[in-house]
């Protein structure tokens, strides 16, 4: 048995070494962060990208999905030594993990999302979620009755605060006297996976006088998008397009386009066009945005989009600045 | 009628190799065959599983130095677990306590790192065992003086444990130029634990100096527990409380002895993690580790060999499970921890699922062959 | 079924716990609508006896026989639906349901609860109004006093259709007001055609509310008699048996100076329960000091409050001019190097670790002393070297000095306790219980080194539940009597009799006056 693990050791290392000399065999790689890639958010924004990319080419990717700290450079190295021509490490907590890697294979490209790594074959892909909040956060005043809004985060980490932040800025911008409460699900990782809670939060934000909220809480907040459906409160959903989710009580999305960066990412390397270097995305570049579909129809009406597209124009001139949480 | 009632850690009456060899191993394939059905049902070949498994724990340097990584965070919250069962504890929060050994070990290396290289690596491990000690001390104190149970005190510090870490990592040693990841900057690099030598082969794995200090910490364990009379004291406390009162050993000292070392082993976690691999603090570096040195130490039956036998078997799981969901697209990470979880579940929980039976078949045995005499 | 049969019968039932015979040969017959006693010594067997009845345990052999009919008890269920119910001497009752909850536990009658309890709320009106068994069924348990739990446990056995009621050591947790409750209780039960079987180790309910009485000794039935045609001398006799007194050769005892001086000593414990009251004793060099008693009599209290393991709540403890009370040395560990060894009752809880080697537990108590140690280190080759003496001189099989404790008899354990005890040379020395569970050979063996050691000059307390162990060993007797010394005779004077009587709490002088409290022979 072990004669033959051998033998198909060599033969796959040998598979990797012609798969680098192939030019046109491209081999994309991306590796989610733990919480894993059916997240409901984030990863699975990832994961969605990386699907797009692989129906339109029909190119397989190699993925892995972090579960000890220690993979996260495990795997970055792993998937460069198996011949990936670009390896895209999910969030922020991959740092480290890509900056050994890629200076360990200068030759291979590396895309993180949500964080900067400075090398040369490092492409950082940030997005400006203060201003997507934003826009957000002026449609919940908007379509607030009682003026008090709630927002619902997942895990107390610097990156939820930018979330809130911009929220809360986008409120005030709509209505001065708004009043916007914010909870946080916990301190450890469990918060992004805690539906009940979540949904405790928003009930609790719902007894204090709000009406619409806002969850940035990654699996967390499907909790919060069925109290908002059972108490006919509005909920704003986050990364991707959630408005499906609870059609008609779902008031919008912020979306942030982590597939699409995802699959940018992909398709550039393997057109020639990926560069390194830092990416923000944000208003300007449509990297952030807000969800309008059959599914929020009645509930964003014309004269708030109006408003809306009012305030995304003055935010990319540069009228409006909004606040980033650092 | 009653008095033969075993209590944690409690040794049996068979021969050795059954209960240290035997009883494990038949354990361990009851578990593989489950995990082999499991992996049948999603439709992928469980032999060629076990092969990748193997392979991707042994087969190549990288793998081996990956699998004694994990191996040496296994021993230290192994041997943790184990002194707290001596004295008849069941100590759940090596976790927190690991954590908040990588507190101790953080304000070494980064505060104090104008010191050399000599003198910050000490002070770091030291910090290290001191902060994890500190943190099991509470529950100990709470176990022992007020006899509030410790299962339920460890839990419950596990969670104050992630709280303040997370605060401390969020609010005040954050690295501002991170780009708001919950983590410090980078310690420098004198204070960082020698890696692998490059003549193994396994340089590029994580593993570095903390696997020899888990070496040297198993040994000391050993010498403690049946060479000296604290390691004696702790032991008649756990086996019976009423001999240690008759003595004139008093359990709760020892109660709180015993859980101070167990939370200082736990710490050594840190310096591994922090000072060995990461070279900063982080969140979720424990990984885990601090419940699985449970199972590590009921396997290993509270002896030093029997932990790195076990904890071996967890590294070898560990970074064989990464290996599979590498190689088999099919097993994905639930998958790998459904077969840990069963490894555990077999060797931990159900433990004494074959245990009776199989030691019946030797008292049966044993008695007869007396008997004959 | 033929109604002129007993109610219950036991023929020739055995039952082992592995070496230990604890009922041998046991026949019984308990004629239907009695109060039958069963009497014997604590550990003489009853206890198992009515597990058996009750199917908590099963019998090695013989029979058991219910109305007549022979039935197979195997497990509880089976012996409640043969008509027998049993109030165990530790109430089972669940501290936070109400009355009526804990009675209908296990006998809810469907899944519901509702339909039950309203059922079975009449049905214990009835039986409260029958049996005069006053309470309040709405009640929690755990506020109730130990008196009307007590009657909780009653009810719950003749809601299930008890027609036969054990209850063992009824009124160990009763006042005497509540005693005469339950007995009056009990004769209703009797009145309505109810067996009751009472065991217990107290002459006075046996002779006080029994027809019947049956006395067990060593798990053997030694007498059944009808109640009129006994009395408590006799029971007393019965009840400590005149089996071959085990003899010691040893001369008179030449008593030296006062080592020991115990004054006025009181232990609460944390029930609040008064376990010690007013000892006094002397223990004098060249000298054993015998204490009689039936055991829970506050023996076991005294020895761990002498041995440094409790601290008494007031009185005085002098050893050798010093006072040990409330100075720091009183502690097991210091009283040991002071030169106080101590031979615990109960080698099992207390004397070995059992999962420890012989060697090991040889330094139990003594771990600290340089004898075992080498600088900051336990010296394993000392502690098997001096384990290897031990066992050598008091003669341990197997000689083998890495065997684990529990892999030794009861007797060559006990030898492994007392060479621990006796070769560290202590002045003092305390022995609780010196031959239980031990062998013929091995008792003999244990005696002679305590007479031994006594002709060296030391002084000795033995505690022992064996009256003739007392009497052969000790040169002076104490009796002790929930929580206090009855009386102090010389050995030379004591009798069973006397000995017995004092066991039962009736002194020298009482037993010729009328005695107010009804302790008194009637």
């Amino acid at each position: 048995m072990f004669k033959q693990l051998k033998l198909t050791a060599i033969a796959a290392a040998v598979v990797a070494v012609t798969g680098i000399a192939k030019a046109d065999d491209f081999k994309p790689a991306i590796i989610f962060d733990m919480g894993g890639k059916f997240d409901k958010s984030f990863n699975e924004a990832g994961y969605n990208g990386a699907e797009a990319f692989k129906k339109k080419t029909g190119i397989e990717y190699m993925e892995f999905e972090v579960t000890q700290v220690s993979q996260r450079e495990q795997a970055t190295k792993r998937m460069a030594r198996k011949g990936a021509d670009i390896v895209v490490a999910m969030g922020f907590a991959q740092a480290a993990a890509v900056e050994k890697a890629a200076k360990a294979n200068p030759d291979t490209k590396f895309t993180i999302i949500d964080m900067v790594v400075d090398l040369p074959n490092v492409q950082s892909v940030v997005f400006k979620e203060h201003e997507g909040s934003f826009l957000v956060g002026m449609a919940a005043a908007m379509a607030s009755k009682t003026g008090k809004v709630g927002f619902v985060g997942g895990m107390d980490i610097p990156l939820i605060r930018k979330f809130a932040l911009g929220y809360k800025e986008g409120a005030k911008f709509a209505n001065p006297n708004a009043e916007v409460f914010e909870n946080m699900t916990g301190t450890t990782p469990a918060a992004w996976n805690d539906p009940t809670k979540g949904g405790e939060l928003a009930k609790s934000q719902f007894d204090r006088g709000a009406d619409v909220v806002y969850a940035a809480a990654g699996g967390t907040g499907m909790g919060v998008y069925q109290a908002a459906k059972d108490s006919g409160k509005l909920a704003i959903g986050v990364d991707s397009n959630q408005n499906h989710l609870q059609p008609g009580t779902m008031l919008t999305s912020m979306l942030k386009r982590v597939d699409v960066a995802v699959e940018d990412a992909f398709t550039s390397a393997k057109n020639g066009t990926w560069k390194p270097g830092i990416k923000v995305l944000g208003l300007k570049e449509g990297g952030v945005g807000y969800a309008v579909d059959e599914h929020n129809k009645g509930l964003l009406t014309a004269e708030m989009i109006e408003k809306l597209e009012a305030a995304k124009a003055d935010i990319i001139s540069g009228k409006i600045k909004v606040t980033e949480y650092k | 009628m009653s008095e033969t009632k075993s209590k944690f850690g409690a040794p049996s009456k068979v021969p050795a190799w059954v209960s240290l060899g035997l009883i494990p191993l038949i354990n361990l394939v009851a578990a593989f065959l489950i995990s082999g059905v499991v992996i049948l049902i999603v439709g992928d070949d469980p032999i060629k599983a076990l092969e990748v498994l193997v392979y991707g724990a042994f087969g190549y340097p990288e793998a081996v130095g990956y699998t004694l990584y994990y191996t040496t965070n296994f021993i230290f919250t192994g041997l943790a677990v184990a002194i707290a069962f001596h004295c008849g504890l069941f100590n759940i929060g090596a976790e927190g306590q690991a954590f908040i050994g990588g507190l101790g070990v953080g304000i070494a290396a980064l505060y104090f790192d104008f010191l050399p290289f000599w003198a910050v690596i000490p002070l770091a491990i030291m910090l290290g065992a001191v902060f994890g000690a500190g943190w099991a001390y509470v529950p100990a104190y709470l176990q022992a003086k007020r006899g509030s149970h410790i299962v339920i005190t460890t839990i419950m510090f596990n969670f104050i444990a992630f709280s303040v870490m997370t605060y401390l990592l969020v609010e005040v040693m954050i690295n501002p130029s991170a780009g708001g990841s919950p983590e410090t900057r980078e310690f420098s690099d004198h204070t960082w634990l020698a890696r692998a030598p490059e003549f193994t082969g396994m340089a590029d794995s994580p593993l570095n100096f903390s696997f020899i200090l888990a070496l040297l910490l198993s040994g000391v364990f050993y010498y403690f527990v049946w060479h000296t009379r604290w390691g004696y004291e702790i032991r008649v406390v756990g086996q019976n409380e009423s001999a240690a009162r008759y003595a004139g050993i008093s359990p709760s000292k020892n109660i709180i002895l015993a859980m101070i070392i167990s939370g200082g082993l736990a710490g050594f976690v840190a310096v591994n993690e922090l000072l060995g691999v990461h070279h900063r603090v982080l969140m979720d570096f424990t990984g885990g580790y601090g419940f699985v040195g449970i199972a590590v130490a009921l396997m290993g039956r509270n002896h030093p060999i029997g932990i790195f036998m076990a904890a071996l078997l967890f590294g070898a799981i560990y970074q064989g499970g990464t290996e599979l969901s590498f190689e088999m697209s099919n097993i994905n990470k639930e998958m790998v921890i459904v077969i840990q979880g069963l490894i555990i579940l077999f060797s931990g929980a159900l433990e004494n699922m074959f245990r009776p039976k199989i030691e019946g078949f030797f008292k049966k045995r044993q008695s007869l062959s007396t008997a004959e005499v | 079924m033929t109604t002129n049969a007993p109610a219950l019968e036991l023929r020739r039932v055995n039952k082992w716990f592995g070496a230990v015979h604890a009922n041998r040969d046991i026949s019984l017959s308990v004629g239907r609508g009695t109060i039958h006693g069963i009497i014997g010594e604590n550990g003489a067997g009853k206890s198992t006896l009515m597990s058996i009845v009750y199917g908590f345990y099963e019998a090695d052999e013989g029979e058991i026989y219910v109305n007549g009919a022979l039935c197979d008890i195997d497990n509880p269920q089976a012996s409640i639906e043969a008509g027998i119910g049993m109030v165990h001497q530790h109430f089972m009752l669940v501290d936070t349901f109400t009355v009526l909850e804990n009675i209908i536990l296990g006998v809810e009658g469907g899944n519901r609860l509702a339909g039950g309890i309203e059922k079975a709320r009449i049905e214990l009106e009835r039986l409260e109004r029958e049996y005069t068994l006053e309470v309040d069924v709405d009640a929690l348990v755990g506020d109730l006093p130990v008196g009307l739990r007590q009657r909780v446990e009653i009810l719950k056995a003749l809601y299930r259709g008890a027609e036969i009621l054990i209850l063992d050591e009824p009124t160990g947790v009763l006042t005497p007001q509540e005693a005469d409750h339950l007995f009056r209780i009990l004769n209703t039960l009797r009145e309505q055609g109810k067996t009751v079987i009472l065991i217990t180790h107290k002459l006075r309910e046996i002779m006080a509310i029994t027809d019947h009485v049956s006395v067990m000794r060593r798990g053997e039935m030694v007498a059944h008699v009808a109640t009129k045609d006994t009395d408590r001398e006799k029971l007393a006799e019965l009840m400590v048996g005149r089996s071959v007194l085990l003899r010691v050769e040893k001369e008179k005892a030449t008593p030296g100076a006062d080592l020991m001086t115990i004054e006025g000593l009181n232990y609460i414990d944390e029930d609040g329960v008064a376990r010690l009251k007013n000892i006094g004793l002397t223990l004098r060099a060249g000298e054993i000091l015998g204490i009689a008693g039936v055991s829970g009599n506050g023996q076991s209290e005294l020895l761990e409050v002498l041995g440094g393991i409790i601290s008494p709540t007031s009185g005085s403890i002098r050893y050798k001019g010093e006072e040990l009370v409330k100075n720091p040395k009183f502690n097991a560990r210091d009283l040991r190097k002071i030169g106080l060894g101590h031979v615990p009752e109960d080698r099992h809880k207390a004397g070995l670790v059992l999962s420890f080697s012989a060697n090991e537990n040889t330094a139990l108590g003594y771990h600290d002393l340089p004898m075992f140690n080498k600088g900051a280190t336990l010296d394993r080759t000392k502690m098997v070297s001096a384990c290897e003496t031990y066992i050598e001189k008091f003669d341990v099989r197997p000689p083998d000095a890495t065997l684990k404790a529990s892999g030794f008899s009861g007797g060559n354990q006990q030898k492994l306790v007392l060479a621990r005890e006796m070769e560290q040379d202590p002045d003092v020395l305390l022995v609780g219980q010196p031959t239980r569970g031990v062998d013929i050979g091995a008792i003999e063996f244990i005696h002679k080194q305590l007479i031994h050691m006594r002709d060296q000059g030391k002084a000795i307390l033995v505690v022992s539940v064996e009256i003739d162990e007392v009497m052969s060993l000790a040169d002076r007797i104490a009796v002790m009597f929930d929580g206090a010394i009855v009386g102090e005779l010389d050995a030379s004077e004591a009798t069973e009799q006397r000995l017995g009587l004092m066991m039962a709490g009736i002194s020298d002088q009482e037993l010729h006056v009328s005695d107010p409290e009804g302790e008194a022979v009637s």
